[in-house]
């Protein structure tokens, strides 16, 4: 019994621990319900899948399913970035225990009813709670709002590294705070269209309906929604990795005031996609605009750190390039988090650019279908971009060293970006090839996207079965991780706050 | 470290290397010649009456055409397609320039909006001559089909092309309401015209592709004859009498069907019924694809209906709501 009560003391009231669980249960999810599409499908995997765990996959409500499924998975990466967040930024330690228990509950409940309601039995109970879920996540928000609030002189900046007002408020905890407000907006943005096309199962996916002339503003919600709140999760994770790489400096002070507008003016202009549908994107470009320089600004701060620590640590004084070159690749996980950032443009930012530009001269002669692909690609990568970045961050957290830590991290990075290029380059086809001789493009890009995947899902295999069979040791890296709950950030060390 | 970037920079060679080869010229394929047992035709009369439209169980979508009207039981075949764009051409009905078969189209509203093109009185592009994935052939007086290639559904025809080619026999496109009906009947709901389910026996799409390759002896995606899917073994590949409650073939897969309604502000003119490069969920009933009405593909066909008697064609919503069509 105490073996088991000292494990889930650790796996749900350590911030390691939640972590821990929310990425296994994500990997969990992503392994089962990967098998459904896919080459998996020509292998018969998805037969196999359905028939073993006995789910029901109705042509008519496929819709539904998709958009319940993004949302579990959503709100379980919304937890571990809220951990993250409850641990790296000072706050009242009974606001992080009440945001930390909600957001368990919330997630969990939505994950599993969400799951259970879409795929397993159109149960009407099984809904109730996946709502009652998303309405705790909501509730998180609202804490996190609470516990963040910037003028609470407690959490003052006085070091003069660190972006800050003349009267000391930190720009960075105005940064999260504004993100958070942000994200509560947008999600009852999405949440009224949802009730709407909820109510009655009537669902459909934003991107089907990207050429209709008319679209109601129900349906333009649910467009504003789905893109906003992927960009603000994508936000969250550029601060949190800021923190974990100790953002500072004249870079820090012009990212944050950056962000801080960026966030309001984007999430401004996607709120305005409703009523003034014609002008919101022009506003939604500027605010994107000032997130992406900010992220830039840590990119910069970034490597330029990675280089110099590598350098002092060998006592090597001036370096030429091939030598800071070097000394940047050193550490694949806290250079990749910051590739991510920058690869992000090329597969994300740089096609959405290229695809408003070039809109009615090229993609609007293809076939929808086609537009489509490169709809659904870009924010699929987006997603998955970010969820590379948290398995990068978590690998550093749990102490990955020496070789490991290089084969992790250059594997997760080389096979994500071999699998996302793949997807970009899969999305565009139609720009170098004619669709007659597409297959055999078309299937080596598979094959490399496959690989890239594969290699990602094997590493990322091979660190939970590690700390599932830690969980069975007694001195295991588990108990080390429960004595010692949170992450550790140079900002929230004792030297810095009592500054 | 260094194996990971010889295969990374292998992966980047691969993929490099299947995106450069692609020939200038066209050379038309020749393949074995199917017979399915299905005459292409066929008509079959769809009756007035009352059918659901679209994805959702729910009295709001129930529709109902109230007049009969006749749509052919498969799509348009190549050998259709060249008798037609041979008669045409002799009557003047079309021409030919740069290559390119183009008819005469009367153009139509257009309202300045985002993304629509205008599209005035004038000669449209109906067949492209000579672009990769043709399967008809002009050889300056006569269009030909490519052996193996007469009954398998025509593709790289435009909106305008499968317009011009109803109109010219005194049909029409079907609306993709009249398309609705026809697949899915008014017996029940479903998701494909057979019912509800869907295996690579049941349809040309991506799933069923590795098997037709054997069976029509080619090494890649392709049509496959028109009507294939009738319970018929061809070969080792048995497939299922996959036909709607009217009895028409290939409402699901093998070729996207141009239908014929211009929606308001909007240039694109919708497809229906998905096709044999696509997944399943592009075969349902409800699923759709637009383009262009200039452009063409080649997994892009259609089929016609005939009006039966001389009423205007009108669509009702018994529920007495307003259904956009």
């Amino acid at each position: 019994m105490k073996f088991i009560k000292e494990r889930l003391e650790y796996l749900f009231t350590s911030t390691k621990g939640l972590v821990l669980v929310a990425i296994s249960l994500i990997s969990l999810v992503t392994a089962i319900w990967g098998t459904l599409s896919g080459p998996m499908v020509e292998w018969g995997v998805r037969d196999l899948t359905v028939r073993l765990l006995g789910m029901k996959l109705d042509p008519f409500f496929r819709e539904g399913r998709i958009i319940m499924l993004y949302h579990t998975i959503a709100m379980a990466v919304i937890a571990i970035e809220v951990y993250l967040m409850t641990s790296i930024i000072p706050m009242k330690r009974r606001y992080k225990l009440a945001i930390n228990a909600t957001v368990t509950v919330g997630y969990l409940s939505s994950l599993i009813f969400g799951l259970g309601f879409a795929y397993f039995g159109r149960n009407w109970i099984l809904h109730g709670l996946f709502l009652f879920g998303l309405s705790l996540m909501f509730f998180t928000g609202l804490l996190l709002a609470v516990a963040l609030w910037p003028w609470n002189k407690e959490y003052y900046v006085r070091s003069p590294e660190y972006a800050h007002t003349k009267s000391g408020v930190d720009l960075e905890r105005v940064a999260f705070f504004t993100m958070v407000v942000a994200t509560l907006g947008s999600s009852l943005f999405g949440a009224v269209a949802g009730a709407y096309f909820g109510n009655g199962f009537e669902t459909f996916l934003a991107e089907n309906t990207v050429r209709f002339a008319h679209k109601t503003p129900l349906q333009l919600g649910i467009i504003g929604h789905l893109h906003i709140m992927l960009t603000l999760i994508a936000v969250a994770i550029t601060l949190i990795v800021g923190r974990w790489l100790d953002f500072k400096g004249i870079y820090h002070k012009i990212a944050m005031p950056l962000m801080i507008f960026g966030t309001i003016v984007i999430t401004i202009g996607v709120w305005m996609v409703v009523p003034f549908e014609l002008i919101a994107h022009m506003i939604i470009y500027v605010g994107s605009t000032f997130i992406m320089l900010a992220a830039l600004m840590l990119v910069i701060y970034g490597w330029r750190k990675l280089i110099k620590d590598r350098l002092n640590e060998l006592g090597i004084e001036k370096a030429g390039f091939w030598k800071g070159l070097k000394a940047l690749l050193h550490d694949p996980l806290k250079f990749g988090a910051l590739w991510q950032m920058v690869f992000m443009n090329f597969t994300v930012s740089g096609v959405g650019i290229f695809m408003a530009i070039k809109l009615d001269e090229i993609f609007r002669i293809w076939p929808w279908r086609e537009e489509r692909v490169t709809l659904t690609g870009h924010w699929h990568v987006l997603a998955a971009l970010i969820a590379t970045i948290i398995l990068m961050y978590y690998a550093d957290m749990v102490g990955l060293k020496g070789k490991i830590r290089q084969w992790f991290g250059w594997i997760l990075l080389i096979g994500s970006d071999v699998a996302f290029a793949g997807a970009t380059i899969y999305s565009l086809k139609r720009l170098f090839v004619k669709a007659y001789y597409q297959e055999p493009v078309v299937s080596k890009i598979f094959l490399a996207m496959d690989i890239g995947l594969a290699a990602v899902l094997v590493i990322l295999a091979l660190l939970l079965l590690w700390r599932l069979f830690d969980l069975f040791k007694g001195e295991g890296v588990w108990k080390r991780e429960k004595e010692n709950p949170e992450v550790e950030v140079p900002r929230t060390s004792k030297e810095v706050l009592s500054e | 470290m260094r194996r990971i970037l010889i295969i990374t920079l292998a992966i980047a060679s691969l993929m490099l290397w299947g995106c450069v080869r692609q020939p200038e010229k066209w050379t038309h394929e020749e393949i074995k010649y199917i017979d399915t047992g299905v005459d292409p035709n066929t008509w079959v009369l769809i009756p007035a009456g009352e059918f659901f439209g679209g994805q959702f169980r729910n009295l709001r979508h129930l529709r109902k055409l109230n007049y009969d009207y006749e749509i052919m039981v498969t799509d348009v075949t190549n050998a259709q397609y060249a008798k037609y764009l041979n008669e045409a051409l002799a009557a003047g009905k079309i021409k030919i320039e740069n290559h390119q078969v183009k008819g005469f189209y009367p153009g139509e509203e257009y309202t300045g909006f985002r993304h629509e093109r205008k599209i005035g009185p004038g000669y449209y592009l109906y067949y492209p001559l000579g672009e990769h994935g043709t399967r008809i052939k002009f050889d300056g007086k006569t269009f030909t089909v490519d052996k193996g290639f007469e009954n398998h559904p025509v593709t790289m025809v435009t909106w305008f092309g499968a317009r011009g080619y109803c109109l010219y026999y005194g049909w029409r496109l079907p609306t993709e309401a009249e398309w609705e009906k026809a697949a899915r009947g008014t017996e029940d709901f479903r998701a494909y015209p057979w019912g509800n389910e869907i295996t690579p026996h049941h349809a040309n799409y991506d799933l069923s592709n590795k098997e037709i390759r054997k069976v029509l002896g080619v090494n890649h995606g392709i049509t496959t004859p028109v009507g294939f899917f009738n319970g018929k073994k061809y070969g080792e590949f048995q497939t299922v009498n996959a036909v709607s409650p009217y009895g028409l073939y290939d409402m699901a897969g093998n070729v996207w069907q141009w239908v014929a309604d211009k929606h308001e502000r909007m240039t694109d003119r919708f497809m229906k019924g998905g096709s044999w490069m696509d997944y399943d969920i592009y075969l349902r009933i409800w699923a759709y694809n637009s383009a262009l009405p200039y452009n063409y593909y080649i997994n892009v066909g259609f089929r016609c209906v005939r009006d039966v008697k001389k009423e205007t064609p009108q669509e009702e919503n018994p529920s007495g709501e307003n259904v956009e069509k």
